[in-house]
């Protein structure tokens, strides 16, 4: 970490930091204009570097009292144009789920970072990856939609920030930071610089106060007939555009693999020292790895099902990302599932002895298939 | 011919949704003339409640919100603090800011928002079907106090000025009725000083609440409504300055 004053954010400089705070500093370099939020583990390193860190650069802060109270701060904030944030973990982000229906219903941007734990209730402190349904279906009622990142290292964090700050503001929409315990905590080396930013549209619709022009409403409440149903539709052109412009996705020795194992955030980094021990065992097996959870890569998935081959999806859940693999397979291969639940870290023995078990179920499966085919 | 009264230009020219001897009404033509008449139309945010009053938008003339239930002194502070030079101001029902927001409003006057809060108090629930509300008298019946309100079972009328009037972050709180055309201009001289206070950056929250027809559900004819505000909601509820 840096000390004040001499602080090298916004140089091309490595400094060492934890995922949290790397990635308060980004969203101070994205032009966040404030932060509210209110404590839990294992995120309270965001709120205490902001705490410092904001009113230095003459920005908000404010510990809210509760996180239905951050989120609707950030929604306030955010209708009069600021680029605002907030942070959590599981519990407070179930909390938050009214005001990002309300934000969606909206259309304003915001940046909600998860750093998830074990749930389901209060569930435990330790890192996990269950709360992908709730980020990827958009947790809160209504037929809505948020961007999600799924960071698997420190830098990724910082990296996924900006990214979120600039695509809310594009589609006046909820973008958020999905990480988790493990990611949050640990300490790696980064080089956090400003992206440049590209054009957005103004915020013609922002709550400046009505002077001189028309008065400006900010409203998710539609009850003329037909009308909340043309919203809908638009919100859902939208997001149609998100999934044909925004996907981004990480493959690796894909090519020729017989196995290809998804897997996102931390999971996908035990399951990379995995593969790579695999490929020395003479094992063809390569990953894909989703850096957008919403949207999804299905094409790519789909593309890489066309031929004959296993996907092995690891998570630190009971499975809920394997459901959009399925979905982008659809049907093509078969999908095996390895997970890991409750704050379980799977590690890369385990992983490696899941690859080579399915090598060998493979192998007979193709030789099952081949026979077939002669007969 | 003299003109005597006129429409003030930051109330919209339109009718409203309210029923016949709604306070609600009132309650904007008074924020709007306040608005008009200090000058600051063009540097004021409002937000509208979930209630009755959800489309305030369509008759009061400024850049409005609509905020999920009870909170927008949330959604207020995320303003102000952003915007320190912009005049914010939450309009809530009983049931927005008692009950559902009253984690909201206590926090926000806790922390000493400089916001102006109008507290429509209709003693009911108005626009989901007059349940009780927080604020609902003894032996009132509503939709879910069949037999009336039972103290001994749903509580006393819950006056949430005089608990918020304790808290060192709030600076002015006043309670008027919009009943006899007496107690509406005390009403607008309250609205006027909360708004003025936030104009001058005074420290804290200021508040109005507004005692509030809601013939409806109070199943009484517009003249009986006001009557029973002064008659019946005062003692409870008395009228005046409670803090500032
Ligand atoms: C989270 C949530 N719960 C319940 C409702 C339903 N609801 C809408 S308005 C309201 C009560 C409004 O009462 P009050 O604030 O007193 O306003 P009034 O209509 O009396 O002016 C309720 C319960 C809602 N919209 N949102
Ligand atoms: S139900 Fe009551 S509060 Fe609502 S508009 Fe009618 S009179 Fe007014
Ligand atoms: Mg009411």
């Amino acid at each position: 970490m840096t000390e004040k004053g001499q602080t090298s954010i916004g140089t091309e400089e490595r400094v060492l930091m934890c995922g949290n705070e790397a990635l308060a500093e980004a969203a101070i370099l994205a032009g966040c204009d404030a932060y509210f939020g209110y404590p839990i583990t294992p995120q309270n390193e965001i709120p205490a570097y902001m705490s410092r860190r904001m009113p230095e650069e003459g920005r908000v802060f404010v510990q809210s009292e509760s996180e239905l109270a951050a989120i609707n701060m950030v929604f306030g904030a955010s209708a009069t144009g600021k680029r605002a944030m907030t942070s959590s973990s599981s519990p407070g982000i179930s909390l938050m789920q009214e005001g990002i229906s309300y934000l969606a219903g909206a259309e304003l941007p915001a940046v909600v970072v998860n750093v998830m734990r074990g749930g389901p209730g209060l569930g435990n402190i330790a890192p996990s990856q269950s709360d992908y349904f709730q980020a990827t279906r958009g947790g809160g009622h209504g037929d809505y939609r948020t961007i999600v990142f799924g960071p698997s290292s420190v830098q990724e964090m910082a990296d996924c920030m900006s990214l979120a700050f600039e695509l809310a503001d594009k589609y006046r929409m909820t973008a958020m930071i999905l990480a988790d315990g493990f990611l949050g905590q640990m300490m790696e080396p980064v080089v956090l610089k400003k992206r440049p930013s590209p054009e957005l549209p103004p915020k013609d619709w922002a709550l400046t106060g009505a002077k001189d022009r028309e008065q400006n409403i900010v409203r998710s409440l539609w009850l003329g007939e037909g009308v909340l149903e043309d919203l809908n539709f638009k919100l859902d052109d939208k997001y149609k555009q998100i999934q044909k412009n925004e996907v981004l996705c990480e493959q690796y020795e894909v090519d020729d693999a017989e196995i290809i194992v998804v897997a996102y955030g931390i999971a996908a980094r035990i399951v990379s020292g995995a593969v790579t021990r695999a490929r020395e065992e003479g094992i063809k097996v390569g990953w894909i790895r989703p850096v957008t959870l919403w949207p999804f890569p299905t094409e790519q998935i789909s593309k890489a099902a066309d031929e004959f081959r296993l996907f092995l999806t690891v998570e630190m859940s009971t499975g809920q990302m394997v459901e959009d693999v399925k979905l982008a397979v659809a049907g093509k291969a078969p999908v095996v599932f390895y997970g890991r639940p409750g704050g379980g870290v799977p590690t890369v023995d385990e992983i490696l002895d899941k690859i080579r078990q399915l090598t060998i179920r493979h192998k007979t499966q193709d030789s099952r298939l081949k026979t077939q085919d002669k007969r | 011919m003299k003109t005597v009264f006129q429409r003030t230009p930051t109330l919209k020219d339109c009718p409203t949704h309210y029923c016949p001897g709604c306070g609600h009404g009132i309650a904007h033509r008074l924020i709007a003339e306040v608005i008009d008449e200090l000058g600051i139309r063009g540097s004021t945010i409002g937000i509208a409640p979930v209630g009755c009053a959800v489309l305030e938008y369509d008759y009061i003339d400024v850049d409005m919100i609509e905020v999920a239930h009870g909170r927008a002194p949330a959604v207020a502070t995320g303003m102000k603090r952003t915007n320190p030079d912009k005049i914010i101001f939450s309009y809530q029902g009983d049931g927005d800011l008692a009950s559902i927001g009253a984690g909201e409003i206590l926090h926000a006057g806790h922390r000493g928002e400089q916001i102006t809060v109008i507290f429509i108090n209709n003693a009911v629930f108005g626009m989901t079907g007059g349940q009780m509300a927080p604020t609902t008298m003894a032996d009132q019946i509503t939709a879910t106090t069949p037999k009336g309100r039972n103290v001994a079972e749903e509580g006393y009328p819950l006056c949430v000025s005089e608990l918020l009037a304790v808290l060192p972050g709030v600076t002015y709180i006043e309670r008027c009725a919009l009943s006899t055309p007496a107690n509406i201009r005390k009403a607008k001289k309250a609205l006027k000083h909360a708004f003025e206070l936030q104009i001058n950056k005074a420290h804290g929250l200021s508040l109005v609440e507004l005692l509030s027809s809601c013939p409806t559900y109070w199943r009484m004819s517009p003249p009986d409504a006001t009557k029973w505000i002064d008659n019946k909601m005062t003692k409870v509820f008395p009228l005046g300055r409670l803090k500032g």
